[in-house]
């Protein structure tokens, strides 16, 4: 393909020359801007000019699990729990396929998150396949709820995220599922991660380039399939930590690489996406809550429209329910500062004194009734503003216990996905038909 | 200064022109190469291991230290033709099966090629039969495995299973790691060892190696 449309290919290498006027062609057909649209049809997000959407950390390698302190291997009930809550996470817009159920054949595990999500949760999905086999099932899921290809094409319902190999690497399981994606108009958010020091120039800038090379090789390779298909300028570059051998997304430069590329991004016409707001911390401490707000304050700042991390810790290997329900606070504050400070009856100002001097206080003038909801974000209990006396009262809890707390109210609290019955049993049947072509007989039971 | 602890002071300041050039010297000095190798060279380079351990320095300084390593080493080859180049083992590497992840894997590959382990690394997406017929081949004492995905972390227990089937269980130790991998999934598919860095990876290596020596 890359071929017919002038590339220069070096079959014996493996290398293909992509010129300025094949990215220039490709640029010229991408879109600058998608909507999403949730399980049930409706619109969610609007991914144009800096419109920011949060969306939790994919695909992690363990849970951190409240109970034991420890992080372990999650499985089916787990994953349920997450959907159900993120369901309830009024700032976090989507949901992602955030972890691995270790309970199902290992060669379903990725489709089965999204089959999962699909059940519990009506928000969009931000995912990703393993293999190239996997992406079938997980079209056809999506296609079981919109009906058509071309149903699933005016409303995408997903996200796929597609990893170049630094340095300027595709691999056969990446380039394919980028062309399938583009097939079906299903989104593609381009990760591509080049390790600043290691797999990349050590300068934020020499990284840029390389960043940007990877990101618009997966832009040429996305257009010239299907010109037009959505795609997220995205990525998840890091500096190499060169004392403990790990690629720390919590680091401020990492987060300033992120913010750049964002600009080179909107630059370039496309909506962008970012794996900064996360932490590599292994707990609930400090650390984990000012590495994922310093990332949410500078990606909402910077405009990048889909904003990858909440409930990560560790390096993006550990997702944290607990974690989720702090985060979806940081969001909830971080969209509040982005609507900035606007005036709203406040000219001519006189009035407002007269009627404190007057009443002595504001507290139920008209004003302060009309838009006290609009001008403070009041976060949840996991956010400690009680005075010391009532916070010991209220039996003194750790912001690891208040954050518990939640998610065992939200989960309780959440209200099953309105999507019918007749399309979750078609969903099923798919996935029990995937299941079985490994052998198994049947899905794991689930608790509704 | 001794040359051999020159050799060794220069190695570790990562110098590789001067350490060829010292190495030279020592051979013509009629030093025993074998002394060379193991007090010069790895004993400079077991320095750097255990200064990058305690963060006195960080990983260029030990791949530069390496790559000074492999200079005075180039020198030595020749001299070793008749029983072979004497390496304190020969370790076969690779990511797993369906595994695309090779950036841990390399830097285990670098350190333990600095610590004077052979290796062969090869690449990724390896399947089982490969590990077992290379090593078997080659006369490995280790393979070591590397996966990074939740999804091909079972593929693992089939490289262990096969050398077991094969009878080369005892001959041929096994070492796994990568971010999902826990001394405890180790355990549970029978690898002999796990390693969660580099240091980690090379100080297991030796341990099963002397190990299996003195068996
Ligand atoms: C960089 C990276 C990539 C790069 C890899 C480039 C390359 N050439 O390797 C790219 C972008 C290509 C990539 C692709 C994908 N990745 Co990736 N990737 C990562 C990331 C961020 C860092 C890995 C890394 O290089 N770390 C730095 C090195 C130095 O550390 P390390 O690998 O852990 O190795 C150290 C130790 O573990 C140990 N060690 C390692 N191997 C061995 C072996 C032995 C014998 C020993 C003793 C020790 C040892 O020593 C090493 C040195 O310190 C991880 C996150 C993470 N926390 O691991 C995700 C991660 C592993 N990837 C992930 C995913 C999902 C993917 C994709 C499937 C994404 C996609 N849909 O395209 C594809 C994989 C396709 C495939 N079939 O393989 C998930 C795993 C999900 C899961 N639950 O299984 C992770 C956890 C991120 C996430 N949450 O999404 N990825």
């Amino acid at each position: 393909m890359l071929q017919e449309h002038g590339a220069k290919v070096e079959r014996e290498k493996y290398h293909v020359i992509i010129t300025n006027e094949i990215i220039d062609e490709a640029l010229k057909t991408v879109p600058e801007s998608f909507k999403l649209f949730d399980v049930i049809g409706n619109q969610t997000h609007d991914f144009s000019e800096h419109n920011v959407y949060f969306t939790p950390g994919s695909a992690a390698l363990n849970i951190l699990d409240y109970n034991s302190g420890e992080i372990r291997k999650p499985t089916t009930a787990d994953y349920a729990r997450y959907a159900k809550l993120v369901s309830r996470l009024d700032h976090i817009a989507s949901q992602s396929t955030a972890f691995i159920p270790t309970d199902v054949h290992e060669k379903i595990s990725d489709s089965y998150r999204l089959y999962l999500s699909l059940l519990f949760c009506e928000k969009p999905v931000v995912t990703g396949a393993f293999t190239i086999e996997a992406f079938d099932i997980m079209r056809d899921l999506q296609l079981a709820l919109r009906g058509t290809k071309e149903g699933l094409a005016a409303k995408p319902l997903t996200i796929l995220s597609c990893c170049p190999t630094s340095p300027l690497k595709w691999s056969d399981v990446t380039s394919q599922n980028v062309v399938d994606c583009a097939e079906y108009s299903i989104p593609v958010e381009f990760v591509s991660m080049p390790l600043s020091g290691f797999m990349a120039p050590v300068t934020l800038v020499g990284t840029l380039v390389q960043h940007t090379a990877e990101t618009l090789s997966g832009v040429v390779i996305s257009q010239l399939t299907n010109p037009g298909a959505p795609v997220l300028y995205g990525g998840s570059p890091a500096i190499f930590d060169v004392r403990y051998e790990t690629t720390p997304m919590g680091a401020v430069e990492t987060q300033m690489i992120d913010c750049a590329y964002n600009e080179i991004g909107k630059h370039l016409g496309m909506p962008t996406q970012g794996y900064i707001s996360l932490s590599d911390a292994k707990q609930l401490d400090a650390q984990s809550g000012l590495e994922s707000s310093m990332g949410a304050t500078l990606a909402a700042l910077s405009g990048i429209n889909n904003i990858s991390g909440p409930g990560m810790l560790d390096f993006e290997s550990c997702q944290s329910l607990e974690k989720l329900v702090l985060d979806n606070e940081i969001c909830g504050m971080t969209l509040r500062m982005i609507k900035g400070i606007e005036p709203k009856e406040d000219f001519p100002s006189l009035p407002r004194f007269e009627e404190l001097l007057k009443e002595k206080h504001l507290l139920i003038s008209r004003h302060t009734m009309r838009y006290l909801s609009e001008e403070f974000y009041l976060p949840g209990s996991v956010i400690d503003r009680a005075n010391r006396a009532r916070w010991q009262e209220e039996g003194g809890k750790t912001l690891l216990e208040r954050a518990h707390t939640g998610v065992e109210k939200l989960v309780r609290e959440c209200v099953p996905s309105r999507l019918p019955d007749d399309k979750k049993n078609e969903l099923t049947k798919l996935m029990e038909r995937e299941a079985r072509r490994y052998g198994m007989s049947s899905l794991p039971h689930i608790d509704s | 200064m001794d040359i051999l602890k020159e050799i060794s002071v220069r190695l570790q300041q990562g110098d590789d022109e001067r350490v060829c050039e010292l190495t030279r010297q020592a051979v013509e000095k009629k030093v025993p190469p074998r002394a060379i190798l193991d007090e010069g060279l790895i004993g400079g380079m077991n320095i750097i291991g255990e200064r990058y351990k305690a963060h006195e320095i960080f990983l260029p300084q030990v791949l530069l230290a390496a790559k000074a390593m492999y200079a005075g080493t180039d020198v030595l080859r020749p001299l070793f033709v008749k029983e072979g180049m004497p390496a304190i083992g020969k370790v076969v590497i690779g990511s797993v099966q369906g595994d695309l992840h090779d950036i841990g894997k390399n830097l285990v590959g670098i350190m333990l090629k600095g610590a004077g382990f052979e290796v062969i690394d090869l690449g990724n997406d390896v399947p089982p039969e490969r590990f077992v017929e290379t090593a078997e081949k080659e006369d490995a004492a280790v393979i070591g495995i590397s996966a990074l995905l939740t999804t091909t972390m079972p593929v693992m227990k089939r490289t262990v299973d096969l050398l077991e089937e094969k009878g080369l269980r005892t001959k041929i130790r096994t070492i796994i790691g990568g971010a999902p991998i826990s001394e405890e999934f180790a355990k549970q598919i029978g690898a002999d060892a796990y390693g969660y860095d580099s240091t980690n990876a090379v100080e297991s290596v030796k341990r099963l190696i002397m190990a299996n020596e003195s068996d």
